[in-house]
């Protein structure tokens, strides 16, 4: 058509193609051959490098927690348990939008705004990414089922069960059990962050914290096969964890029971310990609270009432209330009066039911009126005469007073496996001088000698004290734990901790049959004619010994909203009362107090009576079984 | 163009299978191509099973593809090559009205608008149909012409790719744009364009990139480039997929971890396992020797292909045919090139393994046309 155009020549086209055509199969050859170089050099030459990689992707090393150890009573009653509870968490990385998740589970299952709060909290604390944080977890059967159902919309969501420590008792023994709760970052910087690579919960207090490092046992790891949504698929090795061990309490439940029954909703404290052990048998302090609720978080409505509870329930009194003993600790001072020669039994006075110091106007006022006439030391244990231990304490002196009281154990910590329990105030010269930066006054010796002024003593101290009284003076120290069960490998090798190594030295008195004397005067407090517990040492089967006490309140902690009624409530005096039985051969050694209860023979000393019963009388099998 | 004689010479003996070859020339089948094409696509069924996470319905909803595919290569190998050729231009133009029309009212998913449905038609893709009807174009164009071409010529066959290339780009579907400028440009290499022009066309190519580089280019173009070559950058992004899939390739070693049996594509760290990604799937669970055995039998069917296009009986048909073979071999290079971390990661599936539709359809609609031209040939020809 064009004019200039040259004649098509089909040969020479097709010699060109052919040429072209050959040459592009030369070029595709080459092409193909280096593909294959590439593949070649992946899988032969880097072959070890990214099967590294592959087996990166899918092995997973997890850590297997632990089972926690149990507690049980001597008697094998489970006080504490593991219960498989279902949560619901989210994996922040997996989740393509966190707060639209939250949205979606808040849509599904019910969710408060602190739950939502608190998840926050714990997620900026995470220790590692791709850990799950809990955002609900007591999930109900039925919070379970619908969260299932809608699981393929909810990436990075998780519903898993964990086992979580439960107490079948609550109240009852959550002053000495304490609890555990979820680790804090405080927590995690003390612990081995091995050890604890996969525990969510740690004692927090009481005998769990005391015992944290033999209940929560040892970490054990296993490698797993995952996919690419962190999946497990299969466990391809493990290195076992070993389970925490057993712990078995001196407690008997029984026991216990008896002791918060008998407090009958009072305030107060109640510690028995078995003399001849020192294993404590029971040890109460009302009003008290549900463990299990912090366990997994205690949500915040439940904890401000708990806190700011005029009762003040999270108190623990048995160990850390601090009161003045009053005049429970009478028959010590009389043995040290007895000892040191100052009296000797047939030591008399008049009572007149005042005392004065020369060169002094106070009065020092017996608690009866008109005094208790004639008595000696024997009758002033028997009735709690005041006026006797005012004269006894100005001729003791202060430093005699300090040095036969720390004997005892009063105003020092004594228990072998508790670690929150407090001092009290064993006051002296030194004291004073360092506290008060005043001189000791002998009238402040007076108010020694009966239990009052500066002296402070917990109910497990007054426990403690009544045991070495009922053992005449042989020492064991108070504990919680009977017996810590043995791990299931030999190497399982734990160091048992201890607040306190070797025993104290046991009270020796010059003449032994002193002890006679004062026991003597303590079973008259229950079985004598003046004796100011008769009442409760009444139509026994069998014969007691105790010491009743009144302490003139300064309040362990005042209310602070003006409530007319329960401020005269309040304001009280406090009911003690310390004592063992059988007077013979000593069982149980209990001291009770009785917050605001008044007198120590009307409000302690039948709570006393009721321990005693039960346990001399009803429970008489562990006796045997030992 | 009524009148056709087959010049095809049987080979001596085996008198048993005259008969059904002459079956097969009738029907105007190539048995080499067909036998290599059952046997790939047999192949590709069993990887499928595999990277679909052993996924029976994948599995058959691809083999009907076959069997529809299939259909579409015979239908497409009854057509004279001379029908193609006058028809060339009118498809190319309807080509691409429809790629104008895929921009204006086109239906996608992910951000590109691929697909044209029009009423009384089943959807399809434009550019899927450019993949024959730019060959076809540039084969016609040059075939009137004096080869080997002039460079006005070049010029308008040059013309004649850009405006498919840029609508697709437009959509936006890079792998396919690709593809189909490289159809066009195999007719022009084919042709026989002289050496200095490719080396001229190069020249100006490769001083153009530092200048762009340099002068025009913005900071986030540039970033993205760097990443488009180098995806390792972001390992958790876009970097991901390669990694992956080179560690998958890499795992298999020499024989592979065995079917079924492959951990990166079995618990789904490899994505894309049963589409673009499936060569990763095979390397993995069969190893070099799996994917050595893979790459023969496509540089088969490349030579079986080019041996056609070699055979044809005019321009058109030796460019057409020559064309549509490399392009199918352009798929697998690159393709198997960015899954091993040699190219950037361009939407381009391994042909008539990874699991799609269209693509199936257009390669074997491609191997009908060869067939075409392989069993329609005159004695003028000749």
């Amino acid at each position: 058509m064009n004019a200039g155009r040259m004649l098509k020549d089909p040969i020479r086209e097709k010699q060109i193609f052919t040429f072209r055509a050959v040459l592009a199969m030369f070029f595709i050859l080459i092409m193909a051959a280096g593909l294959l170089t590439r593949i070649y050099y992946l899988q032969a030459v880097d072959f070890e490098h990214y099967t590294t990689l592959s087996d990166k992707n899918r092995m997973q090393l997890q850590s297997v927690v632990p089972t926690r150890g149990l507690i049980y009573d001597r008697n094998g009653v489970l006080l504490a348990d593991n219960q498989p509870v279902f949560s619901v968490s989210i994996v922040k990385e997996r989740s393509p939008d966190l707060e639209q998740t939250i949205a979606q589970i808040g849509s599904i299952i019910e969710l408060t705004d602190e739950q939502v709060k608190r998840f926050r909290k714990r997620l900026s604390n995470r220790r590692k990414p791709y850990e799950a944080v809990p955002l609900k977890s007591k999930l109900s059967e039925e919070e379970i089922a619908r969260l299932s159902v809608k699981r393929h919309i909810l990436p990075g969501v998780e519903v898993e069960a964990e086992l979580v420590r439960h107490y079948p008792l609550g109240e009852s023994m959550a002053h000495m059990l304490g609890y555990v709760g979820r680790i804090n970052i405080k927590e995690l910087k003390r612990v081995d962050p091995v050890n604890y690579s996969g525990t969510n919960y740690i004692g927090k207090l009481g005998v769990e914290k005391f015992y944290e490092d033999v209940l929560h046992g040892k970490v054990g790891h296993q490698t797993v096969e995952t996919n690419a949504r962190g999946r497990v698929l299969r466990v391809l090795g493990q290195e076992p964890s070993i389970p925490g061990r057993d712990i078995k309490l001196n407690i008997d439940v029984r026991l216990q029971q008896v002791a918060i029954d008998a407090m009958a909703g009072r305030r107060g404290a109640v510690v028995a310990i078995e003399p001849s052990t020192g294993g404590i048998l029971a040890l109460v302090s009302t009003p008290s609270f549900d463990p299990n609720l912090f366990v997994t978080g205690i949500d915040h409505k439940s904890y401000s009432a708990l806190r700011d509870s005029l009762d003040i329930p999270l108190f623990n009194r048995a160990l850390k209330g601090q009161y003045p003993p009053g005049s429970t600790i009478k028959p010590i001072v009389g043995l040290a009066g007895l000892d040191t020669g100052v009296i000797n039994r047939q030591t008399k006075m008049r009572d007149p039911g005042w005392y004065q110091l020369k060169n002094d106007e106070r009065f020092y006022r017996d608690w009866k009126k008109y005094g208790h006439g004639v008595v000696d030391l024997f009758d002033s244990i028997t009735q709690s005469c005041d006026t006797f231990f005012y004269d006894l304490a100005f001729k003791l002196g202060v430093d005699q007073m300090e040095s036969y009281l720390d004997r005892f154990g009063l105003g020092s910590r004594t228990a072998v496996d508790i670690s929150e329990d407090r001092k009290g105030l064993l006051p002296g010269r030194a004291w004073k001088r360092g506290a008060k930066g005043l001189a000791w006054y002998p009238g402040d010796s007076l108010n020694m000698g009966i239990g009052q002024g500066f002296m402070l003593a917990t109910p497990l101290q007054l426990a403690t004290a009544t045991a070495v009284l009922a053992n005449r003076g042989k020492w064991y120290r108070p504990r919680l734990a009977q017996e810590i069960y043995q791990g299931v490998s030999a190497d399982d090798i734990i160091e048992v901790p201890t607040m306190h190594d070797g025993t104290p030295d046991d009270v020796v008195i010059k003449n032994p049959d002193d002890w006679n004397y004062i026991l003597g005067a303590m079973k008259a407090v229950m079985h004598g004619k003046k004796g100011t517990a008769r009442g409760s040492g009444r139509r026994a089967a069998y014969k007691m010994a105790g010491k009743t006490g009144t302490a003139q309140v300064v309040g362990i902690k005042q209310g602070e909203e003006y409530d007319a009624e329960a401020l005269a409530e309040r304001h009280r005096d406090h009911a003690l009362f310390v004592g063992f039985a059988p007077y013979d051969s000593p069982k149980i050694a209990v001291a009770v107090i009785v917050e605001n209860g008044g007198g120590g023979s009307t409000a302690a000393a039948p709570v006393a009576r009721k321990v005693f019963d039960a346990w001399v009388l009803d429970f008489p099998e562990p006796e045997e079984a030992r | 163009m009524a009148h056709q004689e087959f010049v095809r010479q049987l080979e001596g003996g085996a008198h048993h299978f005259q008969s059904r070859r002459s079956l097969l020339f009738k029907l105007h089948i190539d048995p080499v191509l067909l036998v290599l094409l059952l046997i790939l696509s047999s192949v590709g069924l069993f990887v499928l099973y595999s990277g679909s996470g052993e996924s029976v319905a994948h599995v058959q909803k691809q083999a009907m593809r076959f069997v529809l595919a299939f259909v579409v290569m015979i239908v497409f190998a009854q057509l004279d090559p001379s029908v193609y050729r006058r028809w060339s231009p009118w498809l190319f133009a309807l080509g691409l009205i429809a790629l104008a029309a895929v921009l204006v009212v086109g239906t996608g998913a992910k951000g590109a608008q691929r697909w044209l449905q029009l009423p009384g038609l089943p959807r399809f893709q434009p550019s899927e149909f450019m993949k024959l009807a730019v060959p076809m174009m540039a084969a016609w164009y040059l075939s009137e012409r004096y080869l080997p071409p002039r460079f006005k010529h070049v010029l308008g066959v040059l013309v004649l790719i850009f405006m498919p290339v840029v609508l697709v780009i437009k959509q936006p579907d890079l792998g396919t744009s690709l593809l189909i400028a490289a159809s066009g440009i195999f007719v022009l290499l084919l042709a026989g364009i002289s050496g200095k022009l490719v080396a001229g066309f190069i020249a100006v190519v490769g001083a153009a990139v530092p200048v762009m580089w340099m002068f025009v280019m913005r900071d986030y173009q540039k970033q993205r480039v760097l990443t488009l070559f180098n995806p390792e950058q972001d390992p958790l992004g876009s970097g991901w997929n390669i990694i992956q899939s080179k560690t998958a390739i890499g795992s298999g070693g020499m024989t592979g971890k065995g079917w079924l049996d492959g951990t990166q594509s079995q618990l789904d760290f490899l994505p894309e396992s049963h589409t673009d990604f499936i060569i990763a799937v095979l390397a993995e669970e069969f190893g070099f020797i799996g994917v050595a055995l893979l790459v023969l039998l496509y540089v088969l069917i490349v030579a079986r292909g080019l041996y056609i296009a070699i055979k044809a009986p005019n321009s058109y048909g030796r460019m057409l045919a020559g064309s549509l073979t490399l392009t199918f071999f352009v798929y697998v290079f690159v393709n198997i090139g960015m899954v091993s971390g040699l190219l950037p990661v361009v939407g381009v599936p391994l042909p008539l393994v990874s699991y799609g539709g269209t693509s199936i359809v257009t390669l074997m609609a491609a191997f009908g046309v060869l067939m075409s031209i392989h069993t329609h040939k005159k004695m003028l020809g000749k």
